[in-house]
């Protein structure tokens, strides 16, 4: 049977910012329904590298495909790529001035112009699904880090999109609700949508990862299974990197 | 020793009586004194021609006076001008970010000419030059004057509102395949508009006290009707006082309007 086309293919990326290169010669290849794991160090490029998949920035050589989708600047088909590809972020980037149901219909009833009680029904739907239905009401800075966070993921879900990425979507959060955030995202990961996320979370990446990546300085420097990331993997740099997280 | 006593002291003249006192005290000696100029100049106080000026009661019935209607017409002026600077002001600060090197040289452009231009020569070339062009009477020529003197402003209230969104809004909105003007107008905007209202407050302040200038092209504003009374009546102690009261009312009036909805509006966030 012909290969179908990947989710995300992503080929011999270079991105500048000015003369700094942030990415050099990355390619990635992430097919429909697979759980992606990068991590490596701060400054490493992971976020320029996921950023680059819903164009909120622009790699400058090389190319990247998505769902079958070029991701090019100002191409008319940005619209329908970020339709596509969800994000959620490190500082969650609700928006504060609207209630977390507000939050979460905006973006269906905007962007995809459905009618406002559906767009509820959904946000409700979703909201359940992150195990915070009682919060509709109330205001973003009314609600904790790790609420706040399960919110953004339902904002994302909302839109249905196919992928969803997530960068670093623990790392700002007191230790004591990262787990509430990870448990969602564990039950998100079993629903069949094709997951990136950058985080240092290595005993969410052994529950969920099927592909581990480690990226150094702006390039690709690993790509193995957990079971082969986790006890051999072949490069010193990513064996240095592991012990040093795995102590903590 | 020395700093506690100075604290007493500043502590003395702030206790609440005192400081009304003292507030009371300053505000007679400034009207004693000026009443006395007059007095010494032999100047006749005529108070009592002045409320007809605010209104009539003529056998037509009642009748609103030259000063109310003027200060309708100063209201309405500045309303209409602050209007069109809004829209005018957002289009330019709109233009300064769009990342477009004609639509920041426009603006930039704009900005520097109106900020580079008197107020009054700014006036005239609305009024003698592009008047006459553009068919644009005395009312028109004022309140397109000042709607581009104050656009210039305000655009850099929409600036520096709009900066002050925190990035990650912009992210957040284009995550959800908002384009560009969507972001501004449901996220941005909305949030920028408590940073926005204190400036704004005082540019029409700002505005409505500029509109005075209008009065050299005759237009019947408050100022004006000021003018025309005095070469009427001569009594230019009482008019000037009573016209320039008129608009502390006017503008204080409208900050405290303005404090009570941004309070509203702390409320709500
Ligand atoms: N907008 C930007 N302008 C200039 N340099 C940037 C920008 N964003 C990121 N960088 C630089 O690119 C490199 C990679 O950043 P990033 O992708 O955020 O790394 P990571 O997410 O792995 O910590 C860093 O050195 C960072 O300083
Ligand atoms: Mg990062």
């Amino acid at each position: 049977m012909e290969a179908q086309e990947a989710m995300i293919s992503v080929n011999n990326v270079d991105k500048f910012y000015g003369t700094f290169q942030a990415l050099t010669d990355v390619s990635l290849t992430v097919q429909q329904g697979e759980r992606v794991v990068i991590c490596g160090p701060s400054g490493s490029g992971k976020s320029t590298l996921i950023r680059c998949f819903n164009g909120l920035e622009f790699h400058s050589s090389g190319s990247i495909r998505i769902d079958g989708i070029e991701v090019e600047e100002d191409s008319k088909d940005l619209r329908r790529l970020r339709q596509e590809v969800g994000m959620v972020f490190q500082q969650f980037n609700l928006f504060p001035h609207l209630t977390i149901l507000e939050n979460l219909t905006i973006g269906p009833m905007k962007v995809q112009k459905i009618g406002k009680s559906e767009a509820e029904a959904r946000a409700r739907k979703y909201l359940e699904r992150v195990h915070i239905p009682e919060q509709a009401d109330k205001y973003p800075g009314q609600l904790s880090g790790g609420q706040q966070q399960r919110v953004a993921i339902a904002r994302s879900l909302c839109m249905e999109t196919r992928i969803m990425l997530f960068d670093e979507p623990t790392s700002a959060l007191d230790p004591e609700m990262i787990n509430e955030v990870l448990d969602v995202m564990v039950e998100l990961a079993d629903t069949g949508i094709t997951m990136v996320c950058v985080t240092h979370e290595m005993g969410f990446a052994r529950k969920v990862a099927d592909t581990m990546v480690f990226m150094e300085s702006g390039k690709i420097v690993e790509v193995s299974p957990p079971e082969k990331f986790f006890t051999n993997p072949e490069s010193e740099r990513c064996r240095m990197f592991l012990n040093q997280i795995l102590e903590h | 020793m020395a700093s506690a006593k100075r604290r007493t002291l500043k502590g003395f003249l702030n206790a609440a009586p005192v400081a009304i006192g003292l507030y009371i005290v300053v505000i007679f000696g400034i009207f004693w004194l000026a009443f006395n100029g007059a007095q010494a100049m032999g100047y006749n106080w005529q108070w009592y021609r002045m409320p007809q000026y605010f209104y009539r009661l003529t056998e037509d019935g009642f009748q609103w006076g030259e000063i109310v209607i003027g200060l309708m017409k100063t209201i309405q002026l500045s309303a209409t001008a602050f209007f069109f600077a809004t829209l005018l002001g957002l289009i330019v600060a709109l233009l300064r970010l769009s990342g477009l090197v004609v639509g920041t040289a426009v603006a930039v452009a704009f900005l520097e000419f109106v900020r580079n231009m008197p107020i009054l020569v700014l006036l005239y070339l609305f009024y003698y030059v592009l008047g006459p062009i553009f068919k644009l009477d005395r009312y028109t020529a004022s309140i397109l004057c000042l709607a581009v003197f104050h656009a210039a402003l305000i655009s850099e209230i929409f600036r520096a509102g709009i900066n002050s969104v925190p990035k990650g809004q912009w992210e957040g909105a284009t995550s959800i395949g908002m384009t560009k003007s969507q972001a501004y107008r449901y996220i941005v905007l909305p949030q920028s508009v408590k940073f926005m209202l204190p400036p704004m407050t005082g540019e029409l302040v700002h505005l409505v006290k500029s509109s005075a200038i209008v009065s050299v092209i005759a237009v019947a504003e408050l100022t004006t009707i000021g003018r025309n009374l005095i070469s009427d009546t001569y009594m230019s102690f009482e008019i000037w006082f009573t016209i320039a009261v008129v608009y502390l009312i006017l503008t204080l009036a409208l900050s405290i309007g303005v404090t009570r909805i941004e309070k509203k509006f702390a409320v709500q966030n």
